[in-house]
């Protein structure tokens, strides 16, 4: 069993990661996530059984931080979503961040899933693939997600 | 079918990511939970750019195949660990050195070595090899005695031939004993440069 040299993860799944979890936490939390999977999954790497679908093994872990990022600015109501510090912020103001907002709501099954569609436009297949479940339960998730945000912006 | 919600999801918050300051932050993170077995970068030599891996027990490769640099990583990842990182500042010691040897200050390297791409006999060659003094040379009948083995010295020459870690471990002191150049690991122009450098060839 052969893996390849970590930097070679970072070299081609960084940026695509990074993206997905904006989706997921927002700009100011998705740094701290992509860093944390990161340092995951340099952690356990030498034990992993198998180099069969490493991208899939780190939006696994990626999914597991930004849920816990969630659950930690859920502890922080005076908190604003997105870092207390507006001068601090990577990236101008998202254009529809109430939306979002409700994304990263949803349970994660359904935001991981309406993340990668939405975010990172894959498909049903892929989406099952990185979450380790079928394309039909990945279709499922985001349609649940969808009905879920209609649901809860409409106007 | 897209209506105004799957529309607007459409446009997800903008960002970018900052892969320098990430890879600065993971290589700094790793380093501190013991997690960098090895660290590796480019060093920009004379002879032309070296591939520098070290681990947490020395320097483990210097590799003039610079191009190759994914199939060098590759192995050491199959024979150390998987676990490595491009982190520059890891590499300081034996770079600092370099820039002294190339500049005609220092003499000797005195970074620890990693021998574990090492085997063997090879091992036992490339250590007597480490002993040869700057500005001297020996023979690969020489080196093959001094490895305890003195009629292996084709042995002694293949192993000199994949040398991890020359310059700091001076194969290219090791000549044919009737005073050809013999071979090197990075092609016989580097070998002449480097033993004009040290004056064993006239400048």
């Amino acid at each position: 069993m052969h893996l390849p040299p970590f930097e070679t993860l970072i070299d081609a799944h960084a940026t695509e990661l990074h993206r997905f979890l904006v989706g997921c936490v927002g700009p100011t939390e998705a740094e701290d996530c992509l860093q944390e999977t990161f340092m995951s999954a340099l952690r356990a790497y030498p034990r992993l059984s198998h180099a069969g679908n490493l991208r899939a093994w780190l939006y696994t872990i990626a999914q597991r931080k930004a849920t816990d990022a969630i659950r930690r600015m859920a502890r922080r109501p005076t908190r604003d979503l997105d870092g207390v510090d507006p001068a601090a912020r990577p990236t101008p103001e998202p254009i529809d961040d109430g939306l979002w907002r409700q994304v990263r709501a949803l349970p994660a099954k359904q935001r991981t899933a309406v993340t990668h569609r939405f975010v990172l436009d894959l498909a049903y297949a892929e989406i099952g693939a990185r979450m380790g479940t079928s394309e039909e339960a990945a279709r499922q998730s985001v349609s649940a997600g969808l009905k879920r945000l209609r649901r809860e912006v409409a106007p | 079918m897209t209506d105004d919600l799957e529309r607007r999801l459409g446009q997800p918050p903008a960002s970018t990511l900052d892969m320098i300051a990430l890879r600065a932050a993971l290589a700094r993170r790793a380093a501190n939970d013991g997690l960098l077995d090895v660290a590796y970068s480019t060093y920009e030599s004379p002879l032309g750019p070296l591939t520098l891996a070290v681990t947490p027990r020395g320097l483990v490769r210097v590799s003039y195949a610079h191009e190759a640099v994914v199939e060098q990583l590759d192995e050491i990842a199959a024979r150390i660990s998987p676990r490595i990182l491009h982190a520059p500042a890891r590499t300081d010691g034996v770079r600092r050195q370099l820039d002294a040897y190339f500049g005609g200050t220092r003499q000797d390297f005195d970074v620890p070595i990693d021998w574990r791409l090492v085997r063997g006999f090879a091992g036992d060659v490339l250590r007597a090899t480490a002993r040869i003094p700057f500005g001297a040379v020996s023979s690969y009948r020489e080196v093959a005695t001094e490895a305890g083995s003195p009629n292996a010295y084709r042995a002694a020459g293949n192993a000199l031939g994949s040398n991890p870690v020359p310059i700091v471990v001076p194969c290219h002191r090791v000549l044919h004993a009737g005073g050809g150049l013999g071979g090197y690991t990075g092609g016989l122009d580097r070998k002449r440069f480097l033993l004009r450098l040290e004056g064993v060839l006239p400048a």
